[in-house]
């Protein structure tokens, strides 16, 4: 045999191995959200590679509104950029219901879907098949400062009524020290003050639409939701709220400049994070109010969750790291890396019978009372023909929730009052929900 | 005859010039001074302008997470690819429409202007499913192709300005001399118009470097470039301020580099003309 011959033997039995690594290699490409809890993950995945050394990871972190305008146009396109998504509670349904979402069957034994907190799983399933894993789950509640309340002189109940919480924000409210007593979204978006009022209206026992699809704006219940979350923000809330979200608020909150905060459970972790927090030492938990003798706390309901598009080409190991991601091992293992006050939250009821948890997260048993009081199947008190939480779960919610949070942000900044905003959103939603056809 | 200048209207024109500039530069400067705090300082109130603990840890905790050279290297071979590619297509179309001018010359060149009134997100979804279909999508060429296009309009005006004001008599001169039309493009034109296209090189490598929406749109995880990296940090519930400081500093850093050097030449080229 000549050099050559050898050689050339060498080199096509190197290039048969190299393809053959190549072949075994899947890589998933998988788009997330930016936020504490995700990028964490991301700093862990050695964990799952060295599990599955036959599957690469390449992430695609995008802010939430690019994310959704991505994924969407991805998965309706059948585009096939990525192998998981991270989508929401809103999203869920809307795209199962149109087979765009592989199920989530056949997940393994030890994954324990049963432990998955019971109004997460429903919200992220469809006709009883599980779509999407939830990462970590939220819902709203009050977030206050003990050391205020009792200057003022108050005392918080665990449930309180907005009556009380009105009461509470006078009585902090301290304009000339640049002391507020509530912070409220104002910023509009379906996702930012929508989210707020609709929860807020949830729990005044207001309703979107009747069951004939017909807008009710003009009902009482929405008229004394409007009034007085305008009441509140007027009063007691920060200059320039109309421009106010999530991250706004909690950085008031966080300087000190707010008596309570309404919002997203997940705050909890941040305002009571010595780093970055000013009132940390200080911080109460309540409820989501509701409305005196009503038995609804608002229905906020949120989980980022993981979906697998049905137009993945490798749905299997897609399946294998989502198991491993929302799995109890993961949460051991953020705990066994960075403490138990880091593991994802709202998601599985073993992590809040956990004493360890329990210990280290204050805001556990809130968030878990929170979470375990919404009924996406039924928002609101009265009769209505849509699912939801703090949203819709119709496709059409994104538009007609942001121009409502427009005109209702607009009220907000003086531009109108709240009965001309109610009768603008009354128009505005009834033109687009006989458009969309839902009343045909 | 110019008016006489007063030293009194010169220190007014100077305040003027210096306010404007310290507020358009104030965000920029802003945005490096941040990337240097914590994620507490950052939304400190009052805001902390120098009596902080800087710090470096921003920048490694954005290099440890993200692959930011990935992210360059894709910009640069994205803007520099898309602003090459239409030159090349733009220095012909603008020498027939500077130095042949048809009867439909002007109405052309408005129309190719008109394309730039569009909002891009109305041709969004056609495109995305062609690139879908020719297997484009989150590939750099697609990137380039799609940026050419979008840009070529801007080159090609830019270039036919400056091309109108080479006297034609020079390149008739050389077509006497026995030059082809490729060698009057490429001898006489092209280095008589070498600031006008220097700079419309520089400024469409810089719209390219800046361009988010089809960057955002039309990639994933291969061909993202610095805006995409820059969009990783921004996020809704949680603070990372600090961080998208950070990020931006070292996405912008580059390109404020690369102008800070041309920008005798961007200077030249864009008043090109300007002054008879």
């Amino acid at each position: 045999m000549t050099n050559l011959t050898r050689a050339l033997l060498g080199a096509s039995a190197l290039c048969t191995v190299a393809g053959l690594a190549a072949a075994q290699e899947t890589t998933l490409t998988i788009a997330t959200v930016n936020n504490g809890d995700m990028i964490r993950m991301q700093g862990l995945t050695d964990d799952f590679t060295e599990q599955n050394p036959d599957i690469a990871l390449e992430w695609v972190t995008l802010e939430e509104n690019v994310l959704r305008q991505r994924v969407t146009q991805d998965i309706a396109t059948n585009g096939g950029q990525f192998d998981v998504m991270t989508i929401g509670t809103y999203e869920v349904p809307i795209w199962a219901g149109q087979d765009w979402l592989a199920p989530l069957d056949n997940l393994p034994d030890d994954y324990d879907v049963d432990d998955l907190l019971p109004s997460v799983r429903e919200a992220l399933s469809v006709d009883g098949t599980l779509y999407a894993a939830p990462f970590y789950g939220e819902s709203a509640m009050i977030m206050y400062r003990t050391d205020l309340m009792e200057e003022a002189g108050l005392e918080m109940p665990d449930s309180p009524t907005w009556s009380e919480v009105m009461e509470a924000a006078e009585a902090m409210t301290d304009k000339e020290n640049d002391v507020y007593g509530i912070c409220l979204r104002g910023k509009p978006g379906w996702g930012e003050n929508m989210a707020f009022i609709s929860a807020m209206a949830n729990s005044y026992g207001a309703r979107w639409f009747d069951m004939d699809w017909q807008a009710q704006f003009d009902s009482e219940e929405w008229n004394a939701t409007l009034t007085d979350y305008l009441t509140l923000m007027n009063e007691y809330g920060p200059p320039g709220a109309s421009s106010n979200g999530f991250n706004e608020n909690l950085s008031l909150f966080q300087q000190g400049r707010c008596g309570m905060w309404i919002d997203a459970t997940v705050a909890a972790g941040f305002v009571t994070d010595p780093d970055e927090s000013t009132v940390a030492d200080s911080v109460g938990f309540a409820q989501f109010p509701n409305k005196e003798g009503l038995d609804n706390h608002g229905n906020w309901l949120w989980a980022w969750s993981l979906a697998i598009p049905a137009s993945s080409n490798s749905t299997d190991a897609a399946k294998t790291f989502v198991a491993w991601a929302t799995s109890k091992g993961y949460t051991e293992l953020v705990a066994e890396e960075e403490g138990w006050r880091a593991a994802p939250p709202g998601t599985r009821t073993s992590l809040y019978e956990n004493e360890e948890y329990q210990e280290a997260a204050p805001f556990a048993e809130m968030t878990l009372n929170s979470m375990e009081a919404v009924d996406t199947q039924q928002p609101s008190v009265q009769e209505i023909p849509y699912t939801g939480a703090q949203f819709i779960a119709i496709p059409e919610f994104q538009g007609i929730g942001t121009a409502v949070g427009q005109t209702f942000s607009a009220a907000l900044a003086g531009q109108m009052d709240a009965e001309q905003a109610l009768s603008q959103a009354q128009s505005q939603t009834q033109r687009e929900i006989d458009r969309a056809g839902y009343t045909d | 005859m110019a008016r006489a200048v007063t030293p009194r209207r010169k220190a007014i024109n100077s305040a003027v010039a210096w306010t404007l500039a310290i507020l358009i530069f104030f965000p920029i400067f802003w945005t490096v001074l941040t990337s240097f705090k914590t994620e507490a300082q950052a939304i400190a109130d009052p805001p902390l302008f120098f009596n902080f603990d800087w710090t470096l840890e921003n920048y490694v905790t954005v290099q440890e997470r993200s692959n930011y050279f990935r992210h360059f290297w894709n910009s640069v071979v994205i803007s520099v690819g898309s602003t090459l590619l239409g030159v090349i297509i733009a220095v012909p179309a603008a020498w027939a429409m500077a130095f042949v001018p048809g009867k439909q010359t002007k109405n052309v060149l408005m129309w190719m202007l008109s394309t730039k009134m569009l909002p891009p997100v109305g041709v969004l979804v056609p495109i995305y499913l062609i690139f879908r279909n020719v297997g484009l999508l989150d590939t750099r060429t697609g990137l380039v192709i799609v940026l050419t296009l979008i840009n070529l309009p801007i080159i090609v005006w830019m270039l036919y300005t400056y091309f109108r004001e080479i006297p034609g008599e020079i390149l008739e001169a050389a077509r006497m001399d026995g030059a082809t039309l490729r060698s009057e493009i490429l001898y006489v034109l092209t280095p008589m118009a070498v600031p006008g296209i220097a700079s419309t090189v520089l400024l469409n490598i810089i719209l390219a470097w800046n361009e988010a929406f089809w960057t955002l749109n039309l990639t994933a995880a291969n061909a993202a470039p610095l805006t995409a990296f820059i969009a990783s940090y921004s996020s809704p519930e949680g603070l990372f301020y600090a961080k998208l400081s950070a990020a931006s500093t070292m996405a912008i850093a580059p390109i404020l580099i690369m102008g800070w050097f041309s920008q005798k030449q961007l200077v030249r080229g864009l008043t090109f003309g300007a002054v008879k």
